[in-house]
């Protein structure tokens, strides 16, 4: 065995991740299925290693506004949470994105509304990617489907957050956030220094003086219109960037698919599975699983659906990211969706039953409802 | 090769450990490894069932709705889990608290006095460990060299002093299947 070769939970990577990334700070509360992030924060105790903080807050609430003032002095600081504690910090993600300030957030979904369930769920897509928080903003968000991609999120999370400063978002889900299977972290970087944080951060509040002519300050309180709609004009430019440069999907089994699914995160590996298995008979179904849920790959999932008979979206979830692969394909295509709710994750043979039921089994000349 | 197992009983019991250690042996055996939990909210007395499955290849889905192997520690999880065992498979279960013992005849059933041994050795914690030997007798996937390692990475440090007893009580569950 490779020493490198660790076997751990999706949680205790993203925490192992955070300490190896050079992360300056955690505030956080604890919240099944996420708690372990904190747990093993705790356990490694980086402040002694690295120096980097640890700190559980009183709340979500205050965890967020910790954040918002580490990262408003260049600090490469996170939080995480699951999805009750998530809607908590809303307010405080609609803030740093208006103060155009970089963060990591890390939302370990599960089952809701309300407090909701314990269990696992994808049903905070929209809360993710079409704002959550009010105003016209967006987070970069990223879905992991293997404990791998939890640990290398992080660091990919920070760099893009920084790159365009602006929040950005781990959304997993009960199953990844807990599971345990192989991974390799990253190797340990050092901290950035304050000369750093000063050279590459000149918008950051890092005191007094330092050869600085001009006042930094971060608000996002802006009570002149004209003032206001310009700044919004530079945040939608930063987010055409980062459409243009930062979508991520995954393609599987596409060039001579008949049917594709679309999915993210844990259940994209369930429906591989599922694809497998249809494919063992002979009916050939692709994937794409997009891993940047905004930008959302809405070219790929164009470009993979020329050829298909139908699409079926498998999300845990009543049907959320299936309005954004309608607008992929402009309805040109019949798509469907397959889900379950509440904590209750769908096993392949469920998803190969609805593939069945909704394309494979049905006369081609059926009627569409 | 692929083993696609579940391992079902009470909270409590040692359910998730043994998978735990079963995962960390086919670590070190460079297996590719999956270990999904479900459990209640609760510590103890809820049924908690984990998913291990251990394979020479890639491993997408960690959740499953068929077995290859079923390792059953009580009532509720035989009524719930017998008829997911792929025709052909293996349930081990322990007959101790069994009012229904299982009736499938396509599939191999090795009941295993775990509760009875574990009394007679008197060591009631190492009851999971009884059970994992039993496993890695029907079902040869990791060495037992391997879950020996596996188990002093799966147990803190202050722990490593009892990997004889784990060690003894695996060897007695080996010995408890029956040829």
């Amino acid at each position: 065995m490779k020493d490198n070769v660790k076997l751990m939970k999706g949680n205790e990577a993203i925490a192992m991740a955070a300490i190896r990334y050079g992360c300056d700070g955690y505030f956080g509360y604890p919240i099944t299925p996420q708690s372990e992030v904190l747990e093993t924060l705790e356990a490694q105790m980086p402040w002694e290693t690295t120096g980097m903080v640890v700190l559980q807050a009183e709340s979500e609430v205050a965890s967020i506004n910790m954040v918002y003032g580490g990262a408003a002095t260049g600090k490469a600081v996170m939080t995480s949470s699951s999805s009750p504690g998530v809607s908590l910090m809303q307010e405080g993600i609609s803030y740093l994105a208006a103060s155009e300030l970089p963060a990591l957030i890390v939302n370990v979904m599960r089952g809701g509304p309300g407090l909701g369930t314990i269990h696992p769920s994808q049903s905070d897509y929209f809360q993710a990617t079409k704002g959550g928080g009010h105003g016209d903003y967006h987070l970069i968000v990223l879905a992991p489907s293997t404990v791998q991609e939890m640990a290398d999120f992080v660091s990919l999370g920070f760099d893009l957050a920084f790159k365009y400063r602006t929040p950005s978002m781990i959304l997993a889900d009960g199953v990844v956030g807990q599971m345990m299977e192989k991974v390799v972290l990253p190797e340990q970087r050092p901290r950035r220094t304050e000369e750093e944080i000063r050279r590459q951060c000149p918008w950051a509040v890092t005191g007094k003086d330092h050869g600085r002519t001009k006042r930094n300050i971060v608000t996002s309180l802006e009570l002149d219109s004209a003032v206001m709609e310009k700044n919004n004009e530079r945040f939608q430019r930063t987010y055409r960037e980062i459409e243009k440069n930062e979508v991520r999907y995954e393609a599987r089994y596409t060039e001579d698919a008949d049917y594709l699914v679309v999915a993210f995160g844990s259940i994209a590996r369930i429906c591989m599975k599922a694809i497998e298995d249809a494919r063992k008979e002979g009916v050939k179904v692709g994937l794409i699983r997009p891993i940047t849920l905004w930008p959302f790959p809405y070219d790929a999932i164009r470009e993979a659906a020329k050829n298909v008979k139908g699409i079926l979206c498998v999300e845990i979830n009543a049907g959320q990211m299936i309005e954004d692969v309608r607008l992929a394909v402009s309805d040109s295509v019949p798509v469907r969706h397959f889900g379950r709710m509440g904590g209750i994750v769908p096993n392949p043979n469920e998803i190969l039953d609805a593939l069945r039921r909704d394309f494979i089994d049905k006369p081609a000349n059926a009627k569409e409802d | 090769m692929k083993d696609e197992i579940i391992i079902a009983g009470f909270g409590g019991q040692g359910v998730l450990s043994m998978g735990k250690i079963l995962a960390y042996a086919a670590l070190e055996n460079d297996l590719e490894v999956t270990w999904m939990p479900s459990y209640g909210p609760e510590q103890r007395g809820g049924t908690a069932n984990v998913t291990v499955i251990i394979s020479d290849e890639p491993i997408s889905s960690p959740i499953l709705d068929t077995y290859d192997t079923a390792v059953i520690l009580n009532q509720q999880s035989l009524d719930k889990f017998e008829s997911k065992v792929k025709p052909g498979g293996v349930l081990i279960y322990d007959p101790y608290g069994i009012h229904h013992a299982p009736t499938r005849t396509d599939i191999t059933i090795v009941p295993v006095d775990a509760m009875e041994a574990t009394i007679e050795m008197g060591q009631a914690k190492s009851y999971n460990m009884i059970l994992l030997g039993a496993l890695l007798k029907m079902r040869p996937d990791v060495p037992v060299e391997a879950v020996v390692r596996g188990l002093k990475k799966a147990l803190p440090e202050r722990h490593h002093h009892l990997i004889p007893a784990n060690e003894a009580a695996i060897r007695k569950g080996m010995e408890l299947v029956k040829e």
